[in-house]
């Protein structure tokens, strides 16, 4: 098998070495009744080329090329070519944590870079070397939040992602964590913040909420954090379009910034591997979760940069550390950082500004039922028609509609969630702005 | 080698005692143990301890270490120098890396805390246990 | 004398930032084929940012010389041997690297129509398939994102399982052995943690473990083999003790790389566990991730697994929301799916043979080392050991040199280090794994190197303490970077 790099000669030199016969004689010691007597189920082994052929099969059983407008927290932006050829060289590919400082400087410069331009996007202090996701680093927030105010519940706005919400009801139940959802504003489609105001109490440690919310709509950060301080309760907030920081005042009242970078040369691949942040403010560091690299001097005097704060983490505290969590998303977080690196100050900006021509260019053309801003997602009504009906439409015409909205907000029955995003044609647009009438 | 006016317990803690408060911190032994400080976890003044509970901790660079309180009360007074200077704790285990000033509530409990021979010998046998 | 390495340069590289310079770009958008919009009147100037002070700007020349030059200074598997214990750093096959980027696939949406999506559902469909007959288990999830996340997951469902007999109970029993995410998972699933001690050959003691069942425990989460490498022979008994007090077996799937093809944990006694497809299934490691954690279980924890499940419906694949019982979602969509493409291509380049065959060269690769570095250096235990040993620096530490001395020297004869002071049961831990990918020769310079360091020690013991000597950067000051953290760059 071509990846067993010994020849029988050699197993046979190393069995009589280590004193048995038989391969077989290795597990000698295993109780008879643990055995597994047969051949594991499973075909014999591919050569490259047919495995390639699966795959390849598998992959045109998926729409390919199709023009896609849906977004709702994954989204279809360019992939520089530069990315996958740095993070397909073997030194970061086939790289381990970085433990051993002297010999993974490579991965090490490339968080610490990764760590200081989540900061320079999100107006924060600190940042870590990643999460698994958006949908986890919300609940890990929330977590630190309840840790710094030594409170024990959050408030959640209801038009943060749905799947995001799931998460963090799934963690909270066993952190005898409260979680309370706050109403959207009917009209504008933000955060009602009357609704806010009266939910939140003395016992409140975060208010959360995300920017662009759900429906695309820009969340005024600054009324929430304000409430949320006057009742001392900490503002998380959450991001699940990141080049939208290319653009939009980055949450500066913010305590905590929970986001996903998917949207930073992450392919979509059906939900995943993405790459999730957590950034703060210098004062709650130590409560951050995840791994965190610092910078700091060798014996020689020279900068050089290390794994830090690590007393936080789960190999040294174990049951008493600030998460369990152990991988960082490093690999991908790289492809983010080839990518900023890639467009820089001005591309990121120039980026989001093409996001926001072509998504309201789209709009201008449809009914929408919200007033509020919006960046490069919007709900559209899809009146007199159904969003099935719509989409299937458009399905016909080798295009992928719009999110439907009614399964996850029942009061919005006919809408959809659309996005246009860079690689968004004129000419596909105006395909789905007929398909409304 | 340990000073003679300080109290000692079993968890490597010292308490100078004066008047109905102690000054509380770790030995020498324990500093000695973690290796090089680089931060300390405080409680916050106005916290009650108990004799013996958690109240606090110590990290070196690849370790966690908890404090116990020696003593119960209230927590009247930290050491804010730790917080920028976690290297006392080294330097001066017994002095200037002294952790936290509480205002005893069971004064009684001292009679249980080990002398500076007691706690000498102690270590010495956790040392040769080794 | 060291024969895997000879110093090298390599260059000297500053931070993108300080290597910027204002209208440097390394990008072009295309002109836009729809009018320009105003960002502040269609955001509100309150809305619109100012620049992103001090962010980057390189041309494409610099960013590619900028992270090619700093990936010169890592290791890699792809350049040598990293014996570390219980990650399984197997090699990391590149068709996978190919097939996960193939367009329908990478470019699938999780939300576009189950129609056009069911090529990459039957890629999941059938890694679940797989899984669960190496596992001997019923059921699996994919969802969770790594290892940890996984033991999460399968402790949430034990809690679920339980609470659904009419109590979650209160405590989880952890080995003294265990890696540190399982009491740290403990924690995040609400239980509290009690530590039952190994026996004098690394293994659950069994009267311990009777002794501390009781009604209160929800589960044991065991890594089998233990991170002793050793294979715990009382499994059956320990299943067993637990089942009879309705308490629950969780295997930590960490070690499996031993296990595949000759033993199932389904067939020993494991209700639930997770596996680690970063480690037995050979998806890369990255610089520390992403990993995948799917979790495996027998039918009566079914109920309880995260929603949705991929289910046959008539002739197709589609997502079941139905589901009662379920734990909810431990993530949002349906898990690290480009990690599932490249573990299935790893088990189809295998097969069944295959994979059984890599576990035998696996523990072969360990024994060999084993008995080559046992006159050498102190093994603590002397239970047969499987695809890892644990030895102490227990006889170097005479000469004042400890396990991570040592590590450092390896360095320098051009190796990764091993895994140092872990497991915590065995003071002065060197835990070694060298999985099967590793050929004879690499094996042998690196029992070489480690034979010539234990002379050093005796000889020069110097020379190992102020190890390493030819890296670029040396003994890195981690006290400061605790103390006085600086966590990015700043102009």
């Amino acid at each position: 098998m071509r990846y067993l790099p010994k020849s029988d000669t050699e197993r046979r030199d190393m069995l009589r070495a280590v004193g048995v016969d038989s391969l077989d004689a290795l597990f000698a010691h295993l109780p008879q009744e643990v055995r597994l007597n047969r051949p594991l189920e499973i075909p014999p082994g591919k050569s490259e080329y047919e495995i390639v052929d699966y795959f390849r099969a598998r992959g045109d059983e998926c729409a390919s090329g199709y023009p896609s407008f849906l977004g709702a927290g994954v989204y279809h932006h360019y992939r520089p070519v530069l990315v996958d050829t740095v993070v397909s060289r073997s030194e970061f590919l086939t790289s381990y944590t970085p433990y051993q400082a002297e010999i993974s400087q490579g991965t090490l410069t490339t968080i610490f870079e990764f760590q200081t331009m989540i900061c320079q996007l999100t107006g924060m202090e600190v940042a870590n070397a990643s999460m698994y996701d958006g949908s986890t680093a919300v609940p890990e927030a929330a977590m630190m939040a309840i840790r710094l105010t030594r409170r024990d519940r959050v408030l959640v706005a209801r038009t943060v992602h749905p799947e995001y919400r799931e998460v963090l009801s799934t963690y909270a139940k066993h952190q005898g964590m409260p979680v309370v959802e706050v109403d959207y504003a009917r009209e504008s489609g933000g955060l009602d913040t009357n609704d806010l105001e009266k939910k939140i109490d003395d016992r409140t440690a975060a208010v959360i909420i995300q920017s662009p919310n759900f429906f695309g709509i820009v969340e005024d950060v600054r009324s929430a954090a304000e409430i949320a301080h006057r009742h001392g309760a900490l503002l998380i907030y959450v991001f699940a379009e990141a080049v939208s920081l290319g653009v939009l005042e980055p949450p500066r009242d913010a305590d905590i910034v929970a986001g996903e970078l998917q949207s930073f040369a992450i392919s979509p691949s059906y939900g995943g591997p993405f790459a999730g942040i957590i950034a703060t403010k210098e004062k709650f560091m130590r409560q951050m979760p995840g791994r965190i690299v610092g910078e700091t001097k060798d014996t020689r005097g020279n900068r050089t940069f290390c794994l830090t704060l690590a007393a936080r983490e789960q190999h040294i505290r174990r049951e008493k550390a600030t998460s369990n969590i152990c991988t960082n998303q490093a690999l991908v977080a790289l492809m983010a950082t080839v990518f900023m690196t890639v467009y820089g100050k001005q591309g990121l900006r120039e980026l989001a500004e093409h996001n926001l021509a072509k998504a309201h260019y789209l709009a201008g053309k449809l009914s929408l039922p919200f007033t509020g801003p919006f960046f490069n997602e919007f709900i559209v009504s899809t009146k007199p028609h159904t969003p099935d009906a719509i989409n299937a439409a458009l399905l016909d015409r080798w295009i992928i509609g719009g999110l439907p909205l009614e399964r996850y907000y029942p009061e919005l029955e006919n809408t959809m969630l659309l996005c246009a995003t860079e690689m968004s044609r004129r000419q596909s647009m105006d395909i789905v702005a007929e398909a409304f009438r | 080698m340990y000073p003679e006016d300080l109290h000692y317990t079993k968890q490597h803690e010292w308490v100078r005692l004066s008047d109905h408060a102690g000054v509380v911190g770790i030995t020498d032994y324990a500093q000695q143990e973690l290796g090089d400080i680089v931060y300390v976890d405080l409680p916050r003044v106005g916290t009650r301890v108990e004799q013996g509970k958690m109240m606090g901790s110590v990290e070196s660079v690849k370790a966690v270490s908890d404090i116990y309180s020696p003593l119960s009360g209230e927590v009247i007074e930290i050491n804010d120098a730790l917080a920028t200077a976690p290297e006392k704790l080294n330097e001066s285990p017994h002095g200037d890396g002294w952790l936290v000033k509480i205002r005893l509530s069971a004064p009684d409990e001292i009679q249980g805390l080990l002398s500076a021979a007691d706690y000498a010998k102690y270590v010495a046998e956790e040392e040769s246990g080794h | 004398m060291i024969k895997k390495v000879r110093p090298h340069v390599n260059q000297n590289e500053a931070l993108l930032f300080e290597n910027s310079s204002p209208g440097k770009r390394g990008y072009q958008l295309p002109p836009l084929d729809v009018p320009a919009v105003d960002p502040g009147s269609v955001l509100g100037p309150a809305n619109t940012r100012d620049e992103i002070a001090d962010f980057p700007e390189v041309s494409e020349v610099e960013a590619i010389r900028h992270f090619t030059r700093l990936s010169t200074q890592n290791y890699a598997i792809d350049l040598g041997l990293y014996p570390l214990g219980s990650c399984t750093m197997k090699y990391n096959p590149r068709v996978n690297e190919q097939v996960a980027r193939i367009e329908g696939l990478a470019w699938a949406h999780p939300y576009q129509p189950e129609s056009l999506a069911q090529g990459i559902m039957e890629v999941m469909a059938t890694l679940e398939k797989m899984l669960a007959e190496i596992t001997g288990m019923d059921a699996v999830t994919l969802q969770p994102a790594a290892g940890a996340h996984g033991e999460f997951t399968g402790i949430l469902m034990v809690r679920a399982l339980l609470q659904s007999q009419g109590h979650p109970r209160r405590k989880l029993l952890i080995p003294d052995s265990a890696h540190g995410t399982n009491p740290a998972t403990a924690t995040m699933a609400g239980y509290a943690v009690e530590n039952i001690k190994s026996n004098n050959l690394g293994m659950v003691d069994v009267d311990e473990l009777a002794r501390a069942v009781d009604g209160d425990v929800a589960a044991l989460m065991l890594t089998n083999p233990n991170t002793l490498g050793v294979f715990e022979e009382n499994i059956t008994q320990i299943a067993e003790i637990l089942h009879a007090k309705g308490a629950q077996l969780y295997m930590d799937g960490a070690n499996m790389n031993a296990l595949v093809g000759i033993a199932r944990p389904g067939d020993f006694g494991a209700d639930v566990m997770h596996l680690n497809l970063h480690k037995t299934f050979s998806t890369p490691h990255g610089g520390g991730g992403p990993g995948s954690g799917p979790v495996a279980v027998k039918d009566h924890l079914v109920p309880f697994l995260p929603k949705p499940r991929l289910t046959r419906v008539s002739d197709s694949w589609s997502w079941n929301y139905d589901l009662p019982q379920s734990i909810g979602r431990v993530r949002a969509f349906y898990g690290n799916v480009g990690m599932h493409v490249r573990a299935l291509a790893y088990i189809m380049a295998h097969g069944g043979d295959g994979l059984r065959n890599a576990t035998l060269d696996a523990v072969l690769n360990s024994s060999y080392l084993r008995v080559l570095l046992e006159p050498y250096y102190d093994l603590p235990h002397h239970a047969p050991t499987l695809h890892e040993c644990v030895f102490s620096d227990a006889r170097q530490a005479k000469h004042g040199v400890r396990t991570g001395d040592i590590a450092k020297r390896l360095i320098d004869y051009g190796f990764h280090p091993y895994t140092v002071s872990f497991p915590l049961i065995v003071p002065g831990a060197m835990m070694i794994e060298p999985t099967e990918t590793e050929s004879k020769a690499e094996l042998d310079l690196f029992v070489d190197a480690l034979i010539s360091i234990a002379k050093e020690v005796d000889e020069t013991p110097d020379l190992v303490l102020s190890a390493p000597h030819d890296t670029r950067t040396s003994r890195v000051d981690e006290v400061t970077a605790a103390r006085k953290p600086i966590l990015r760059w700043k102009p």
